[in-house]
């Protein structure tokens, strides 16, 4: 028998942010969930785009970085500044700074795509000996870290830096990273977060796995036939609690390998439950305590279906459960901080999304999974980031004083 | 300063061509003169034959040196929680892709896509050993090594669990090596513990300093000449390790961060 991890201190979030195809900021996304409105376009990235639907965030071609940080440009770093510069964020940051020091506040950040799709850029203009074209010789950004590069020059920040790519799983992984550090005293504040982009690789990439959907995708539906495959950017300043308990809080999380498949889940889910257990023993709850759940549910055929079924054995039937990837499109590296973000605001808000894109839920699911957004109070969230490679996150946020 | 309890090392492993082993690796990162080998990749026995020589290079080093650092140790890899670092992951499957991409985007491989994930290494030790315990991927650029040091003895103290420390890096090639500086094959593991066991060879003291140091100075030729991999960052902790006496290094972390890194060898 396996024995469980110790009950955490709750850390503070102090601050959080998400910005997708549903728009900048939090209210955006909150409008977004209350609407059950889908953020999802016919796909017009690229120069032959694939038949599929997908998450684009509007105007960041026309949203250049501070000429200061102008040697950094592509388009992921555009949308991490675009995502840092949102509901006071900065300020947030900077305040934090200033409390603590910039050396005592890490950086940690996940991304799958980092700014691969400005490399993929320079392959379409190489010199005549092959090599990239003069300006686009910047080694600080053709690099997975480039994103933590970045945003850590960008904010002045010079505490411990990394960044977490583990596929879709990534940005829900930066919360454990940072409890660790916060919890050891090797920082005071954590900047937690992450930003992926649409690019060439992951459109083409999922299309050669026959994984994408031709339309928008539908989580958890009879008939669902695929991903809606999207970007964002999300970040979370965390802080040990000082005892005020008031405000929201990181409770508890899981990580655990499925190791069954690179490309498919566990049949049983055994990672992903693995996952959830630590989550709750680290939160010290029982499963009953969560008031929402926010589900991986990416439209694929086999997630979804795993993922029902752990829902189904493993949570009562008055749990409330959705996927809002029909909103957003599936963000992949930053999904799990997009889908914090929405766990966040569903504790702030009373708001319980429902599963947009869905019309008839397939058969397995069981009374957990809603259509429908619905209101009432919620005190404890979590949400599940299942990646590639069998690399599963779970994440447990609670209301200060509401649960201990 | 902040400092994190005493760590033992139970296990290393080190790969490079001309250094395939810790056996091979130890006398020639002391300064020891040696015969370099002329091996071409590992051969990790845990992936199935097929796998063995159709898996990506990268994932092929980090198999093999997790491996010796786990046999060394005596721990059971199912049971062991992973941190995998990269600087680049693998830039030859990159190359490939976004030469692709240039040209024939719906060519994509789907195999090669879901091999070119960061965490592809992480994904084949954890279904090769059927460890279902945590695994992380990570990057951190030039320090990439240290990160992932810091990140296994993060978890190591906060889970009070061994951890497996697996650092690899391989070549630029194609166009991208234009913008990305990578030279050879190297791999390193360190499989930490929390408590002192019958395999500890070390302790670690761990400490976060600021402001950031500069890169420790290379010491044996061996090490030199594996100083334009881009895991390179690793090279400071081998040579100590190789030289088997107590020492005290710094390693540059982050902008205004470095680990302070005390070895002492156990009796």
């Amino acid at each position: 028998m396996r024995a469980l991890p110790a009950a955490i201190r709750p850390l503070a979030v102090r601050a959080y942010t998400a910005t997708t195809a549903a728009g900048i900021g939090r209210d955006a996304l909150l409008a977004a969930l209350r609407d059950e409105r889908s953020a999802l376009r016919a796909n017009d990235f690229g120069p032959t785009p694939l038949p599929t639907w997908i998450g684009r965030v509007e105007g960041l071609e026309d949203a250049p970085l501070p000429p200061a940080l102008s040697g950094w440009d592509c388009r992921n770093h555009r949308l991490a500044w675009l995502g840092l510069d949102a509901d006071g964020f900065l300020q947030a940051v900077s305040a934090a700074r200033e409390r603590h020091g910039a050396a005592r506040i890490a950086l940690v950040l996940g991304t799958s795509t980092s700014s691969i799709g400005e490399t993929e850029a320079a392959y379409a203009t190489l010199d005549a000996d092959g090599r990239f074209a003069p300006e686009q010789r910047r080694p600080q950004v053709h690099t997975l870290h480039a994103l933590g590069l970045f945003v850590a020059e960008a904010l002045g920040l010079g505490g411990p830096c990394l960044t977490v790519s583990t596929a879709c799983s990534s940005s829900a992984k930066v919360f454990a990273s940072a409890e660790r550090l916060l919890r050891l005293g090797l920082c005071d504040a954590a900047l937690v977060g992450g930003v992926d982009t649409l690019c060439g690789n992951v459109l083409f990439g999922f299309n050669a796995l026959q994984l994408v959907s031709p339309e928008p995708c539908r989580p958890f539906d009879a008939e669902r036939n695929g991903i809606s495959l999207g970007e964002g950017a999300g970040f979370a300043l965390l802080e040990r609690d000082d005892g005020g308990m008031a405000g929201l809080q990181l409770l508890g999380y899981g990580e655990a390998s499925d190791a069954h498949h690179m490309s498919s889940p566990h049949p049983e889910g055994l990672g992903a439950e693995r996952a959830l257990d630590d989550a709750l023993a680290r939160a010290g709850l029982g499963p009953e305590r969560i008031d929402y759940l926010n589900l991986h549910g990416t439209a694929s055929a086999k997630n979804d279906e795993v993922e029902a079924a752990l829902v189904q054995r493993r949570f009562p039937p008055a749990l409330h459960a959705s996927s809002t990837k029909g909103i957003t499109g599936h963000t992949l590296g930053a999904a799990g901080i997009v889908e914090a973000a929405v766990c966040l605001l569903a504790l702030e808000h009373g708001l319980k999304p429902g599963t947009v894109g869905a019309q008839t839920l397939d058969p397995a699911c069981g009374p957990q999974i809603r259509l429908h957004t619905a209101s009432g109070p919620v005190r404890v969230a979590a949400s599940d980031s299942f990646g590639f490679g069998g690399n599963n996150g779970v994440l447990v946020f609670g209301r200060g004083g509401a649960v201990r | 300063m902040t400092r994190l309890p005493t760590l033992f090392i139970d296990g290393i492993g080190f790969w490079s061509p001309a250094l395939p082993g810790w056996a091979a690796a130890r006398p020639a990162l002391r300064g020891e003169p040696f015969e370099p080998a002329a091996a071409r990749r590992p051969a990790p026995a845990l992936l199935p034959p097929a796998e063995r020589r159709r898996a990506p290079d990268t994932v092929a080093l980090a198999l093999e040196v997790a491996a010796e650092a786990v046999a060394a140790s005596g721990h059971d890899p199912a049971e062991l929680p992973s941190v995998f670092t990269s600087a680049y992951g693998d830039l030859g499957l990159l190359d490939n892709l976004c030469s692709t991409l240039a040209a024939q985007p719906t060519l994509v491989s789907p195999t090669k896509f879901h091999n070119s994930v960061h965490n592809a290494a992480s994904g084949y030790w954890t279904i090769g050993t059927g460890c279902h315990a945590s695994s992380g991927a990570l990057s951190a650029y030039s320090r990439s090594f240290a990160a992932g040091l810091l990140e296994a003895a993060t978890q190591c103290v906060a889970d009070h669990t061994p951890v497996l420390l697996v650092a690899y890096d391989g070549p630029a090639v194609g166009a991208l090596a234009s913008a990305a500086a990578s030279e050879g094959l190297l791999a390193a593991a360190l499989l930490l513990a929390p408590k002192r066991g019958a395999s500890s060879r070390w302790s670690l003291q761990l400490a976060l300093q600021s402001p950031s140091p500069s890169t420790p100075a290379l010491r044996s030729a061996a090490a030199h000449a594996l100083a334009r991999n881009a895991m390179a960052d690793a090279l400071p902790v081998c040579e100590v390790l190789a030289r088997g006496s107590a020492d005290d290094i710094a390693l540059p972390l982050s902008a205004a961060t470095g680990l302070q890194l005390a070895f002492t060898p156990l009796a």
